[in-house]
């Protein structure tokens, strides 16, 4: 982890540098108050319309009895999905030691927080009786894959939150010798965040060890999530989620989706942020070949979820594959297949497709892919139940969300992306102690940064 | 300096004390409801004891004399009939589509029109078959994927084989709705067609139908109650519906009053059960659809087209 120690003067000189840098947009970073102005715009609208939800019953989506799940459930699978990326970057990468990757390890926390946490919000929104969501713990039954669901959930952002602040405790310890000055609130949360950190060798070893533990630990929880998120339609009889690979299918399917998420993230908080020299061409490279990785991945179990079915077409899969590949959702389907999925990959295999920019625009399309497969995973399914659909209005047999679900959907999205905003905004986006220790900043540097003075 | 600063931190953990306490009081307020626990009113009133003296209580403790409570109505309705095991049998070859069933069903559970706890299908099962009329009710399953995936116990399944619906305890989550292959629960997704007012809410009947909860066919269990058949077997004018005891092995019909041996019924005509390749063991039979002594006709129409019966 220690590269090559720095003369003295250049040291003091890098490390101011990198402090300068990284705690910069906590005070100030551009169009700041326009995203905030935006954000709160579509929160408010959508704060209206859950209002009015609340008010009239559900009634007031376009889900009816036979699709009686519709865009807030698949919004939950894609919340889900994106959340992901925190286990796969910070632990599976970061066990694996692939250089390089300390800059973008918070910001994937981050977005994995932000997201499993609006995840276990729409799931409410979503409910007819939100007034008794404590049946939930006061009658819980342990045979529900709900109830496994909202075990492993909550695990994963306990975990999710504790790989976030131990390798901020450090951070913190810098800000509060730092930041003497700033108002009273921020530094009693320096001081309470730092946990009184000095850089003692024993507080060291404890923070390695349990961000160690944890890195590990959250491997099986995030597989858990999202094998469980399967599982609400993989235990049902339904034609089109009755499948074995459905845990697989979604945890592979995560990935992509995550990973093009980070893209994104990467592209907005360099330029935003101003820190070319932190996230650099060479991350965005990293993140294209590792989207490269995980839709290679997911293709191949792609290929075994509709290919298998589709050769033996059996009545029930069959006119459900039919509605997909050729029927009502063939241009939902196939643009999801092709610009989600064999496009980004077939460009990626290409060096300049792994620039910045180019990385932004792909990633734009895997996300909007993403969170379009998870509707054609849940809607075309429920149309299609076993016995035929009759006497019922004719608004009953098909499913296009409204603009209630659009205006809460989106709310549910800008809340996600409101707490990514705040939290990068009230904490470095970087780990500063690491990034000073591979930059070469010397070790006394930092232990003087740290004393509790 | 310092006393000042201690004073302050004094303060703010009462502060945060104040505010625990009133959330976990509101926390309490919530359950209470949540159970159905009345709060006290207040009010007294004045009641008569056995003995002749005038006694004062809460009115949040006044019970009218033979009547059931919403408690009394729930406890046995989780229970079910002791030593029955209810089955229904339906006559395909009798149905003429006359629809009587579906509407004693949603008057007598306060459904909407397009509200089915039962409802006749046009069927088909192949292009050259011939089409036919099938009443689906819920199938009552032995094995039923809607009870498993319930995450409050709302759902469930009695020891008569009744599955039934608390709506003072679904969270309207509709995971059981996915879970049923056979399409048979409906969701009340906005107001129900008469409001929850007064009545005491009959867990055998689902009537109050509550907003954002889920409904669906209950064989009448409040019927059964009262030794009496089935809303829509007892409204069939076509003799389609057999009810009984699987555990006598006898089934009364609808129509007739004829009673007769389920197994021998079963036997004779072939029964057969829906979908039985789901594993989901259902408490309904089905007698198929020959020979019927009328044409079908479905508006006009004597067959189906494919993308009518799919």
């Amino acid at each position: 982890m220690n590269h090559e120690a720095l003369p003295k003067e250049e040291s003091k000189q890098l490390f101011e540098k990198i402090q300068t840098d990284l705690f910069a947009p906590l005070s100030k970073h551009y169009g700041f108050t326009a995203w905030i102005v935006v954000l709160a715009t579509v929160l408010i609208t959508a704060a209206m319309a859950y209002f009015i939800q609340l008010r009239d019953g559900l009634g007031v989506t376009a889900m009816r009895d036979i699709v009686s799940w519709g865009l807030y459930i698949s919004t939950f699978v894609f919340f889900v999905a994106v959340s992901l990326v925190g286990m796969l970057i910070s632990a599976v990468l970061g066990l694996l030691k692939i250089p390089g990757i300390t800059p973008i390890t918070r910001i994937a926390e981050l977005i994995a927080i932000a997201f499993v946490m609006m995840a276990g919000a729409i799931i409410v929104f979503d409910m007819g009786r939100p007034d008794r969501l404590l049946n939930v713990f006061l009658h819980g039954r342990i045979q529900s894959p709900i109830v496994w669901d909202i075990t492993v959930i909550t695990t994963y952002i306990v975990i999710s939150l504790l790989l976030l602040i131990l390798p901020l405790i450090p951070d913190m310890a810098i800000m509060r010798n730092r930041f003497k000055d700033a108002p009273k609130w921020q530094v009693m949360i320096y001081k309470i965040l730092s946990l009184g950190f000095a850089g003692l060798p024993e507080q060291k070893k404890i923070i390695y060890k349990s961000m160690r533990t944890l890195s590990i630990l959250i491997i099986p929880v995030a597989f858990g999530i999202h094998t469980v998120t399967s599982w609400l339609f993989a235990m049902t009889l339904r034609v089109g989620w009755d499948s074995t690979i459905f845990g697989p299918y979604f945890v592979a399917g995560a990935f992509p989706a995550g990973v093009g998420a980070m893209a994104i993230a990467l592209f907005v908080f360099r330029n935003s942020y101003n820190l070319k020299e932190y996230i650099t061409e060479k991350h965005f490279d990293l993140v294209g070949k590792l989207l490269v990785l995980t839709s290679l991945l997911y293709l191949y179990f792609n290929l075994n979820e509709f290919l298998v079915p589709g050769y033996k077409m059996k009545t029930a899969d069959g006119h459900h594959l039919e509605m997909l590949f050729v029927g009502k959702y063939a241009l939902l389907f196939w643009f999801v297949q092709i610009f989600g999925l064999i496009l980004p990959i077939v460009l990626l295999l290409f060096k300049k497709m792994r620039k910045p920019f180019p990385m932004l625009i792909i990633g734009v399309f895997v996300v909007i892919g993403a969170f379009l497969k998870r509707f054609i995973i849940v809607a075309p399914t429920l149309e299609h139940p076993f016995l035929p659909v009759q006497n019922v209005p004719e608004h009953f047999m098909v499913y296009w969300p409204n603009g209630f679900e659009w205006a809460i959907t989106m709310g549910a999205i800008s809340i996600a992306l409101l707490i990514l905003t705040i939290l990068a905004k009230v904490i470095p986006i970087m780990p500063v102690w690491e990034i000073a220790l591979e930059k070469g900043v010397r070790e006394e540097e930092l232990e003087e940064a740290y004393k509790n003075n | 300096m310092e006393d000042k600063k201690n004073k302050k931190t004094r303060r703010d953990f009462l502060k945060a004390g104040l505010a625990f306490g009133a959330g976990s009081l509101a926390g309490v307020g919530l359950f209470s409801t949540i159970d159905g626990v009345k709060a006290e009113t207040g009010k007294l009133a004045k009641v008569l004891t056995a003995d002749g003296k005038i006694m004062e209580v809460d009115t949040s403790h006044l019970k009218e004399f033979g009547k059931k409570t919403e408690q009394d109505l729930q406890k046995r309705g989780r229970k079910g009939i002791a030593g029955r095991k209810w089955t229904m049998v339906i006559d395909l070859s009798k149905c003429r589509n006359a629809r009587m069933c579906m509407a004693a069903c949603q008057s007598a559970h306060e459904l909407k029109p397009e509200q089915h706890h039962i409802n006749v299908l046009a069927m088909q099962d192949a292009e050259k078959t011939a089409p036919f009329f099938m009443p689906k009710p819920c199938q009552h399953c032995d094995n039923p994927p809607c009870t498993k995936v319930c995450p409050v116990d709302a759902t469930f399944k009695r020891s008569d084989g009744i599955v039934l619906i608390d709506n003072e305890r679904c969270i309207g989550c509709r995971f059981c709705i996915a879970a049923c292959p056979y399409s048979a629960r409906i969701f009340n997704w906005s107001e129900p067609k008469v409001a929850a007012d007064d009545r005491e809410y009959d867990v055998e009947l689902n009537v109050p139908q509550k907003r954002g909860t889920v409904s669906k066919c209950l064989f009448s269990a409040d019927q059964l109650r009262d030794e009496k058949m089935p809303y829509c077997a007892s409204a069939c004018p076509n003799g389609v519906y057999w009810f009984g005891d699987m555990n006598e092995d006898a089934v009364t019909n609808g129509t007739t009053k004829e009673t007769v041996r389920f197994s021998e019924l079963i036997k004779n005509n072939a029964g057969y059960t829906l979908l039985p390749e789901l594993g989901t063991k259902p408490s309904v039979y089905y007698l198929p659809a020959k020979d019927r002594l009328f044409e079908f006709n479905l508006n006009g129409k004597t067959t189906l087209d494919n993308n009518e019966h799919v």
